[in-house]
């Protein structure tokens, strides 16, 4: 039995996040969209562990990941590219039963197609910078972080051509579905914005794939490379690992992980304007990974959910709790305070009290630890490797 | 005197070293012969425009150079990316406009000035505007690092990285509080008439300003580097901490002040700033803080004088870019022109520290 007991946990964990829509139908909380918008984080989070807390690179423009695995979508689950008319596999129709206008191919291909897209735009990304280290490769990535949103705000005129609508943005996404479902099961059939249960189980299947890829490839010869090119790269090199396409895996995977889950997001939030992948969202999901506990897997999770959670649960809840204080106490100025104009105040105070109490974050992943503890901090760069 | 026989040689010698140059640095070079062709073409067809878009440029670039040193004296020293520097400067836009405007009890005096009150007055707002600015962003940087990084001295340097993140989302969180979402206006206190005679060349009193008071602050810092005893003890600390601290330098003393020089830096420029584009906005420090932080990089990090290089070169650059590529590019233009120099030139045109593995440099 003892050999088991590390599947305990993991299967408990899946088990609840399985029942979730279940209890929360049972409890009323409404609290699914809230899970959801949590678990595209939880997947994005993770692909920059692979980036940040497995290669070592540190990543400050991951959102343009995010962003190019949302415009695929949008460009062609929608009817943006007005001129033609092309659907494949595709569950939306029109009323009158004629062609839509617009390219609709189904989310599922457009899924793997996100995917590529980024995964092969990380590489792209990821071969200039290659032979940078450290905060000068933070510098280049919030380069490339900076100019793909501005990309995509500009884009409504490249000379004379609309690619991405501007700061508009894609509207009406199709939705995705299984169209040779039975009737019967039409919310699964079209996914509605009424229920939410297919959105939910459909991103925790991805949630739960990327997790299982993620534990695989920590233990894989891929992650012990990266480990190694992490802590020495002149001895990786030495041994006959080739830092060149370890780094272009780990940017290809994070990247792979960061398009999928704008896919996602694409399709279920259905209107992607440039503005929702500025420069800040890059940032909450690095803080993500590094309050969780950077390479350590459940440390990352947990990051994204508290982080998240704090996002869009605690920090609109508390103007509720604030006031609800204030009017038992009597006092005017709690029951009338605006905290929602404090939010970004309180989260500036978050990150920073969470980081002088734990710095290592909250599960810190042990060899990670052990490193950072020998580090000399006169010494390396931002992620702890020593100047060469 | 260059004889033939020497410019044969020269020639030579460039023929070799175009060879011995890898296939990057060639490919740079032709983008950079290409876009200097082309803004020289504009330069012939219309000199007074490209002119004034160079004067532009200057003073976008000083008031930049300016925000570029807070972020590279620190890095220099604890070698943190200080993203709350560019917040502190929009505080001190804040602090200039509302010392201005005279909103602050017993500050009503500098009320008239908005007004049509006479050049002394307006002089002297502008003066008490930028000392009460310099002082409190530098108190604001020196209280930063007391709460937020002397803590994290010996954590991993990206928990720092983070709470330096959380204090910039504090600072612009205030900023917004304070003055709310809109533009804040600044009052016109100095004259946008052009110096020049004639309306080819466009130099303004504004420019004027921007470098009459840029340049001396850059001498005194300058100065202050390295002739004072603190700037010597600065620079021992950037070389070495712990080296430092056994010959008897404070070190914990000397960030502080590398802290509250990079904040009074930040506050004069956020005034000027202000006085110079007429508007500031909650969320100024942002994109500000990015220009002069890539201007830090371009330049060499870490290296003073690559600092204000740097931020003259931004500075530039988006004026230009502004006339002859569009606005909504100008950003881009400029962060393409970050990647490119670290790709090409990594440890920045003026830096000594090797950003490559290997050092091969």
């Amino acid at each position: 039995m003892a050999r088991y007991r590390r599947f305990v946990l993991p299967a408990v964990l899946i088990v609840l996040a399985v029942l979730l829509p279940f209890i929360d139908a049972a409890l009323g909380t409404d609290a699914l969209f809230t899970a959801i918008t949590i678990a595209i984080f939880v997947m994005l989070a993770l692909g920059l562990n692979i980036v940040v807390g497995f290669a070592g690179l540190l990543d400050l423009g991951f959102v343009a990941f995010y962003a190019l695995g949302a415009y695929v979508v949008g460009w062609f689950a929608s009817s943006h590219f007005n001129g033609v008319s092309f659907s494949f596999g595709s569950t939306a129709t029109s009323l009158s039963g004629e062609a839509l206008p617009g390219i609709h191919v189904s989310f599922w291909i457009l899924l793997l197609l996100a995917g590529a897209f980024s995964a092969v735009c990380g590489m792209i990304i990821g071969f200039p910078t290659l032979r940078l280290r450290g905060d000068y490769l933070a510098i280049v990535t919030l380069g490339f972080g900076e100019i793909i949103p501005r990309f995509f705000q500009n884009g409504d005129d490249l000379g004379g051509f609309n690619l991405t609508n501007g700061t508009i943005g894609i509207k009406a996404i199709d939705s995705p579905g299984f169209p040779f479902l039975p009737d019967s099961l039409d919310t699964w059939q079209r996914f509605s914005t009424l229920d939410l249960n297919p959105w939910y189980y459909t991103i925790l299947a991805m949630v739960l794939v990327t997790v299982y890829v993620n534990v695989r490839l920590q233990n894989s010869r891929l992650g012990r490379a990266w480990i190694s090119v992490r802590e020495d790269e002149t001895a990786a090199a030495a041994m006959g690992i080739n830092p060149v396409t370890t780094k272009l895996w780990a940017y290809a995977l994070g990247a792979l992980f960061g398009g999928f889950a704008g896919a996602f997001y694409g399709a279920f939030i259905k209107n992607i304007f440039p503005d929702a992948f500025s420069f800040n969202i890059s940032i909450l999901i690095l803080c993500m990974v590094v309050l969780g506990g950077m390479g350590n897997i459940y440390g990352v999770i947990l990051g994204a959910i508290a982080l998240q959670g704090i996002n869009f649960y605690v920090l609109p809840q508390l103007s509720t709790v604030v006031h609800a204080i204030g009017d038992t106490v009597g006092s005017a100025a709690m029951s009338n305070v605006d905290l929602a104009r404090y939010n970004f105040f309180i989260f500036g105070v978050v990150l920073v009290l969470m980081m002088l109490l734990r710095p290592e974050g909250i599960i810190p992943n042990r060899q990670r630890q052990e490193e950072l503890r020998d580090e000399d901090p006169g010494t390396g760069d931002a992620m702890g490797g020593a100047r060469a | 005197m260059t004889t033939g026989g020497a410019a044969k040689s020269r020639s030579e010698a460039l023929l070799q070293s175009v060879r011995a140059s890898s296939w990057s640095t060639r490919l740079s070079a032709v983008v950079l012969a290409v876009v200097l062709v082309l803004l020289f073409s504009q330069a012939v067809q219309e000199p007074g425009q490209f002119a004034s878009q160079l004067v532009i440029g200057v003073t976008n670039g000083a008031i930049i150079a300016l925000i570029a040193l807070g972020y590279t004296l620190v890095y220099g020293i604890i070698e943190l990316i200080n993203f709350a520097h560019g917040d502190n400067f929009m505080i001190g836009s804040f602090v200039g406009i509302t010392v201005l405007s005279g909103t602050f009890v017993g500050l009503q005096f500098f009320a008239p000035i908005t007004g049509d009150g006479g050049t002394l007055l307006k002089i002297l707002g502008v003066v008490i505007a930028l000392v009460v600015a310099m002082v409190v962003c530098g108190l604001l940087g020196v209280g930063i690092e007391r709460v937020a990084y002397k803590p994290l001295r010996n954590s991993p340097r990206l928990a720092v990285l983070i709470t330096a993140i959380g204090m910039s989302f504090i600072l612009q969180n205030v900023g917004l509080i304070w003055k709310g979402p809109a533009q804040v206006p600044f009052p016109e206190l100095i004259s946008s008439a052009n110096i020049l005679p004639g309306e080819a060349v466009i130099f303004r009193w504004k420019d004027l300003f921007v470098i009459a008071v840029t340049v001396p602050l850059l001498v005194a810092l300058s100065y202050f580097i390295s002739n004072t005893r603190q700037g010597k003890a600065m620079r021992a600390v950037a070389q070495d901490k712990e080296a430092a601290s056994m010959m008897g330098i404070n070190v914990n003393r000397t960030i502080s002040i590398t802290f509250m020089l990079g904040g009074i830096l930040a506050g004069a420029s956020g005034v000027m700033y202000g006085l110079f584009n007429g508007i500031t906005v909650f969320n100024v420090g942002f994109t500000q803080g990015l220009f002069a932080f890539t201007a830090a990089v371009l330049g060499g990090i870490g290296n003073l004088s690559g600092a204000v290089v740097g931020g003259f070169l931004i500075g530039i650059i988006g004026s230009m870019a502004d006339q002859y590529i569009g606005v909504r590019w100008t950003s881009v233009v400029i962060f393409a022109v970050l990647i490119a120099v670290l790709v090409f030139r990594p440890r920045g045109l003026l830096g000594d520290r090797s950003a490559v593995q290997g050092g091969g440099e």
